[in-house]
């Protein structure tokens, strides 16, 4: 048998696990100070073996420099900076973060506060309950759910979920949601497979679990809509996941 | 087998027994009352489906969390890092 490190004071138990939060970033200037204090709030206090990977995608805000100001307030070995020169998309920016990633374990939110670090744990908890290959964030059961939602929106979502739940029969309740933790060869594999782009990607890539028989677990979380700059849904973004649901439809 | 295929494969299942049925391809002389329950069967299948949808949903909808209660633990503690930040010597 492998020889285990005992976990010193303070060390949640296991610390042969390590946890790679990757935060893809584009203007995020006012928000990534607040998730990065809150992320170590959470997973320091845990006493989990983390770091956080920033990769940003050269915004004209200047969110790099904010990161760059945060990492000399609370180390590199926990923050790390994987800039990019333009805006290249959420698939490659997954790759090229997980380059970095010495974590055997990846965690992958928005930057924005939407998903608040305080379920990491939990998440943490359910992939070692049952040994999970991903751990998704779920909007639509237990105790989720979402604030800043008008009826409107709220009708479009739980729409497109139910078709989307007919349709692919996923096994998972969340598909759109981007709050998730995998094993690192499991994200490495689901990347390699998923072809598509933006919000599509991350049904895309719960649906390839699925045909690849990675087992999911599900952690409730709540959603709290953009607390600085606009949401958006609008004509072409439903558009784009009717194309992208029915691709997955006819080709998976 | 793709998704598309397994509705198609299950779509054609049903209509394939569906037509022998309603136009007695088998000749089993089914009794009169039977064929006419037979017949209109697809359009009673649609109903039953769109019905459960539309309640599904709406109930859906009208159970969906509302989670203000997460809203303002955010606000408190975006309030609570930046002073914290600030202390710590960030210039936002």
């Amino acid at each position: 048998m492998e020889r285990r490190r005992r976990p010193g004071p303070g060390e949640a138990g296991d610390s042969v696990e390590k946890y790679s939060v990757l935060l893809p970033t584009y203007n995020e200037r006012e928000n990534l100070p607040i998730i990065v204090w809150l992320l170590i709030k959470y997973l320091g206090d845990s006493g989990y073996n983390y770091e956080i990977i920033i990769i940003d995608d050269g915004s004209p805000d200047g969110t790099l420099e904010v990161a760059k100001q945060l990492q000399s307030i609370y180390g590199t070995n926990k923050i790390l900076l994987r800039p990019r020169e333009k805006k290249l998309g959420l698939g490659t920016a997954y790759i090229h973060g997980m380059q970095h990633a010495t974590g055997n374990f990846i965690i992958i939110m928005d930057a924005d506060l939407s998903h608040h670090p305080k379920f990491i744990p939990e998440f943490i908890r359910k992939q070692k309950e049952g040994n999970f290959d991903v751990v998704s964030g779920t909007r639509y059961k237990g105790n989720g759910g979402v604030y800043g939602w008008d009826l409107k929106r709220k009708i479009i979502s739980r729409g497109a979920n139910f078709l989307t739940q007919i349709l692919l029969r996923p096994g998972a309740s969340d598909l759109t949601g981007s709050f998730r933790l995998y094993k690192k060869k499991v994200l490495q594999k689901l990347v390699e497979k998923c072809v598509s782009k933006g919000y599509v990607f991350q049904m895309e890539m719960i649906v390839r679990a699925r045909q690849l028989n990675y087992t999911i677990g599900e952690v409730p979380i709540s959603f709290v809509d953009r607390v600085y700059g606009e949401s958006k849904l609008g004509g072409s973004e439903i558009i784009s996941f009717a194309k992208g649901l029915l691709t997955l439809f006819a080709t998976t | 087998m793709t998704k598309l295929m397994e509705w198609l494969f299950g779509l054609t299942l049903l209509s394939t027994v569906w037509l022998t049925l309603s136009f007695d391809l088998l000749g089993l002389n089914l009794p009169e009352t039977y064929q006419q329950a037979i017949w209109p069967f697809p359009i009673y299948l649609l109903l039953i489906f769109g019905c459960y949808s539309l309640a599904t949903i709406g109930f859906r909808v009208a159970t969906f969390n509302n989670c203000e209660d997460a809203a303002r633990e955010l606000q408190d503690q975006i309030q609570e890092a930046k002073k914290d930040l600030a202390r710590r010597g960030l210039k936002f």
